[in-house]
């Protein structure tokens, strides 16, 4: 029911949805409406009286972030209602409010990190006094615990409760709230212990002052030092939509960016804090391993040793493997160049997951992550969704809130929401159309969806799990013209981008395994591959293409450093099949080059020389073969072409938990300090639980 | 012209002191509960309409009409959601002792009310929210509400009027903002008593999300009486607008502090002078009189002596009726110590939700701390007003208001005080009040 009704906002009349509020209508209406409590994907508290405009024939002023537009009443001959928000009134009641709030804030802005893009800084620019008239002793507060991603200063506070706000209905964890009364009413964190959700960070975001702050941040720098890129995260497989703030050549911090159907406006701890593993552990100029040790070398010197060891190999006998968080362009230039050296054995999936690269229905978020606000009814396989995308799993809170039924097979977790435990493994899986749950609840959904994980595909039965989540999906018709109920949950940013382009070869990372083992694959190439076992490789002669002394690094032969995700330009495309663009934000460290630039500039050495010479070059002939990805930021949906058959049979063994350590999933928040410590906090923690079940 | 003080045949509570037997079967002597069914019979229109007619204002301090209020509710339960009434029992308004006098000697008059108006707003269910310092009252009132479960009188088949009908009492943990409509909801839910925003109001969105009419105890409690005896026998009392009888509680420096039920628009003298021996030292003793509760502005000598005690009269002299608790304070009184009492009264209840209450009630409470002691410029008593403007109306409760109100009614009667107060400080010169200390 949404009723237009006219309304005049300063002096000129416009049409507006009754459902809206003053604040919403005003914001249409280009009058800008001062604000901290308010925060428009929180609920309504009103309680900052920052927002109050004049409404004609209202004795008082009102807060316009909490009155709608159809509890006002028309005039007496039936106007329409009348909103001011610059009159005095409106001046006076705003520069009172302001007073206020200013009387117990601690004039600290020039030790404060907020500085800058401190909200209150910028409205008590427009509704401050130049003086103070309070003269009476100034409140101060004791600092809380909220972990090692966020500062507090709480003397700060002006008690928006967007914080508390966000924990509860965002998070799903009730950990912050608000105690005592008047005057002496605190913002606290549960028993004062640091905040368990994932998605904490959006709190210092969120905060309108500089009671939050970014403790990782703290005091590095101002905002107007800071050079910003807008790119995308590659931390997990959502794509958030990220700002990277850059000073030199170190990326300081990194907030998220708006993306209404992606990430919203938050993202997860890891993109937020990991970046301080940009720093650590870095790969910044080539290495030849001689004489069983790795040697500093020069570009021009690995190349040689590289040209000597593939010489003569043909080209079965070369393999690549891509990473996690490597971008489209790479995965390509890689792909072409072995195509050149006449070799087809390219794989991106390097946890083994059974996906068929041709069936893309089978591997996407088919009814996209937005999607997830449609479905009345989700089933969640083999995955961990608050662990795999934290994000994204916000969003099935929401879904939960708005009245969807959630169930699970696989682990029992915290999801911060409840679920419907169906049982932990595939035994389940295979007898799902008798259920229950899934007789009365999911068959019965207008839009039943089943969300597959990723690790639930990785086992050797992958196939099989495959097969038959599929299989559940179309014999419950959640697969119809208009709704594909049947959606995988990717983990590495880099996979739906590297099945795009076919980065994938028959029997998958184990058949490579299995030829390595045998001697028939003398050569593999790792894109960044940091996900795999190295030992399985055999006396494969191994070059490792990447950023960060890791996994692959260790076993390599010869290294060639290139910048990591934030330090090129590429292609990411999401788990729902997006592709988007990232951007250099920083630049790589030392030697280190562009990933396309170092494959390039090989493939001269190697007398396959490839037809471009510039990322522009690249991308031509990349969206020439796959025109699908120069669609950016859109996505186009898959055709559902069937359940793909398996060959092996379900195993007994139990879904496990696909993500054992949030903070440890890849190179670079492996090599972040700040993780370290969360991951230490995390295992403590579960210690405590532990010791306090028993 | 004389006032025609209120007889005795025409009170409503006739056991208001409690002399005597407060249980069903005294209540029923007195005449409650007589052809309860009888009233139900004539139908909800009839009720709303009757009390409506009654000129009836809310008794719990703004004056709402209550026959108006009952009729917003929706009138059938036409979406599956229960209403409910709630019956505002947290009396806790400095001064105010009226309706603790009803649930402890007259329950029976709150009870049938609550079963009278919840039929009227289509209730099955009724809550008593009381005051957490009202034990006394909330094993008087549980008593009687026991009573009338064990009499029939409640539960099934209510009174033999054919409604299904449960009452509730709920004792609150004493936070003085609970007695806010909307924040005594959310306390009677489970959750911290914080005010809720308006709209929407509890008629469509009140206790549970659901249709909701919070009234007073004393508008609940007169009901029954009312209808029995008709909306034109309870407005012959009272001027126009300002209908029928009030409990009035006259507290402070009068010979006989007593709560007392009188016709409306009696004036202030006559009350005082009739019911409770009049002021301490005399009528010309008087140095204000806050005639509401804590939170209406004082008014000064001159206007006590001729003002009618009911809505538009003390309106018109920038005060109210509030809930009818007279507090006289005659000269002895330091009049700045005894509204810095009810500044540090509001700072200690303000639930910190609000900006300009959290943080204006201690701004103001301090700056009157200094004012006590005379320790401030003479700028800073408008600084305070202007103050004290800033938190007024931009609140999401009226606790900002009722913070700001009585600070407004000293500085608008007693500013030549305060300064005295500075100035005397400054010369070193203590005025008598201020050495008494």
């Amino acid at each position: 029911m949404n009723k237009t009704l006219k309304l005049v906002v300063d002096g000129a009349e416009m049409d507006v949805d009754g459902n809206m509020t003053i604040l919403q209508a005003c914001e249409q209406a280009g009058a800008e409406i001062p604000r901290f409590c308010y925060h428009e994907r929180l609920s309504i508290a009103g309680n900052c009286r920052m927002c109050l405009v004049e409404v004609a024939g209202m004795p008082k002023p009102v807060a316009s972030c909490a009155m709608q537009i159809k509890d006002l009443r028309p005039g007496r001959n039936g106007e329409p209602p009348e909103v001011k928000t610059f009159s005095p009134l409106v001046k006076k009641a705003r520069e009172g409010v302001m007073e206020f709030l200013l009387i117990n804030h601690p004039l600290d802005c020039p030790i404060c990190d907020q500085g800058g893009e401190c909200d209150l800084q910028d409205q008590a620019m427009a509704y401050g006094e130049a003086g103070s008239r309070y003269h009476e002793p100034k409140r101060a507060h004791d600092e809380i615990n909220l972990g090692p991603l966020v500062k507090t200063a709480m003397t700060r506070c002006i008690h928006c409760t967007r914080c508390v706000r966000f924990t509860t209905e965002v998070c799903g964890v009730t950990e912050m709230g608000s105690t005592g009364r008047g005057e002496d009413a605190e913002i606290i964190s549960y028993l004062d212990q640091a905040l368990t959700s994932e998605l904490s960070g959006n709190v210092v975001d969120l905060c309108p002052v500089g009671a939050l702050t970014s403790r990782p941040y703290a005091f590095a720098a101002r905002p107007w030092e800071l050079r910003k890129t807008e790119t995308i995260d590659a931390m997990d497989a959502l794509g958030s939509n990220i700002r990277a703030d850059v000073r030199g050549r170190a990326v300081l911090r990194v907030l998220p960016r708006n993306h209404d159907d992606v990430n919203e406006e938050w993202i997860s701890d890891k993109t937020r804090y990991a970046i301080d593993g940009l720093g650590r552990q870095r790969l910044d100029r080539p290495y030849i391993r001689h004489e069983g040790k790795l040697r500093p070398a020069t570009w021009d010197e690995a190349f040689a040793h590289i040209v000597a060891k593939l010489h003569g190999l043909k080209g079965e006998e070369i393999a690549a493997v891509a990473g996690d968080l490597v971008s489209v362009e790479a995965m390509y230039s890689l792909k072409d160049l072995l195509g050149r050296l006449g070799s087809t054995r390219v794989e991106c999936r390097q946890e083994g997951a059974a996906l068929p690269p041709e069936n893309r229905a089978a591997w996407l978020f088919n009814p996209g992550i937005a999607g997830i606000d449609r479905a009345d009814a989700i089933l969640i396989i083999g995955s961990n969704p608050r662990k795999e995308a934290a994000v994204l799993n916000a969003r099935l809170r929401r879904a939960w809130l708005n009245g969807a039924e959630i169930a699970t097979i696989g682990p029992d977790a915290d999801l911060t929401y409840p679920v419907t435990r169906l049982g932990a493994g595939p035994e389940t899986l295979a007898d799902a159309a008798n259920l229950d749950w899934v007789r009365e609840t999911l068959a019965k959904a207008k839009n039943p969806l089943i969300i597959l994980g990723n690790g639930a595909v990785s086992r050797a039965d992958g196939a099989a799990v495959l097969s038959a989540a599929m299989g559940l999906a179309e014999s419950l018709g959640a697969i119809r013209e208009d709704w594909t109920g049947f959606a995988l949950l990717h983990q590495a940013a880099s996979r739906v981008g590297g099945l795009e382009i076919g980065f994938a070869s028959e029997g998958g990372i184990a058949k490579i395994y299995d030829d390595a083992a045998s001697g028939a694959l003398k050569a593999v190439w790792l894109l960044g591959a940091d996900e795999i076992d190295p030992s399985r490789l055999g006396s494969a002669f191994v070059v490792y293409q990447g950023h960060h002394g890791d996994k692959g690094a260790h076993r390599a032969d010869v290294i060639l450093p290139t910048g990591a995700w934030l330090e090129q330009p590429g292609l990411y495309v999401n788990m729902e099949g997006r592709p988007q663009l990232a951007l250099t934000a920083a630049l790589p460290p030392g030697e280190a080059r562009e990933d396309w630039a170092a494959l390039r500039a090989l493939s001269a050495a190697l007398g396959v020389a490839q037809p471009f010479d510039d990322l522009g070059g690249l991308r031509k002939a990349l969206f020439a073969e796959f025109p699908r990805l120069a669609a950016v930021d859109s996505r186009e949906a898959a055709v559902w072409s069937g359940v793909p058959a398996s060959e092996g049979g379900l195993s007994g063994a139990p879904f496990a938990e696909s993500v054992p350590d949030y903070f440890m999933t890849n190179a670079v928040a492996r090599a972040s300090a700040t993780m370290a410590e969360l991951s230490k906090l995390a295992k403590e923690r579960r210690g405590t639980t532990l010791a306090a079940a028993e | 012209m004389a006032f025609d003080f209120l007889k005795d045949e025409d009170r409503i509570f006739t056991n208001l002191y409690g002399f005597y037997d407060r249980s069903l079967a005294g209540a029923r002597a007195r005449g409650h509960w007589d052809g309860t069914a009888g009233l139900i019979v004539k139908g909800k229109d009839w009720i709303i309409n009757e009390m409506k007619a009654s000129g009836l204002r809310g008794r719990g301090g703004a004056g709402f009409p209550t026959g108006l209020k009952w009729s917003f509710m929706p009138k059938e339960e036409s979406d599956g959601r229960p209403h409910y009434l709630v019956v505002n029992a947290d009396e806790s308004e400095p001064g105010t002792c009226k309706d603790r006098e009803i649930m402890r000697h007259d329950p029976h008059t709150l009870i049938e009310g609550c079963l009278i108006a919840s039929f009227a707003m289509n209730a099955h269910a009724a809550y008593i929210y009381l005051r957490g310092e009202y034990v006394r009252e909330r094993e008087a009132l549980q008593a009687a509400i026991d009573e009338c479960y064990d009499a029939g009188l409640l539960g099934k088949n209510a009174a033999g009027s054919g409604w299904d009908f449960d009452l509730y009492l709920h004792h609150g943990a004493g936070a003085y903002i609970c007695g806010e409509e909307t924040a005594l909801l959310e306390s009677l839910e489970g959750k911290k008593g914080m005010p809720r925003l308006k709209p929407p109001f509890p008629a469509n969105a009140g206790l549970y999300g659901c249709p909701t009419t919070v009234n007073n105890v004393e508008s609940i409690a007169v009901a029954p009486t009312i209808l029995r005896r008709g909306a034109s026998w309870f407005s012959s009392f009272g001027r126009d607008n300002n209908k029928g009888t009030k409990i009035f509680g006259i507290s402070g420096h009068v010979n006989k502090p007593c709560v007392v039920e009188e016709a409306m628009s009696i004036p202030l003298r006559e009350l005082i002078d009739r019911h409770c021996g009049g002021v301490r030292g005399g009528w010309d003793n008087v140095k204000a009189v806050i005639p509401g509760g804590s939170s209406v502005r004082c008014i000064p000598k001159s206007v006590c002596d001729d003002v009618l005690m009911d809505f538009d009269d003390l309106s018109k002299h920038k005060s109210g009726l509030g809930t009818a608790a007279v507090i006289v304070m005659d000269q002895s009184t330091d009049i700045i110590k005894a509204i810095w009492r009810l500044s540090k009264f509001y700072k200690h209840e303000s639930c910190g939700q609000c900006t300009p209450c959290r943080e204006g009630t201690g701004w103001m409470m301090r700056v009157m701390d200094r004012l006590v002691r005379g320790e401030a410029e003479i700028e800073e008593i408008d600084m305070l007003l202007s103050v004290t403007k800033q938190v007024e109306g931009h609140t999401i409760c009226a606790l900002g208001d009722a913070a700001a109100w009585p600070i407004q009614g000293l500085i608008a009667h007693f500013r030549d005080e305060i300064e005295d107060r500075i100035r005397a400080k400054r010369r070193g010169r203590m005025t008598a009040a201020v050495a008494a200390e």
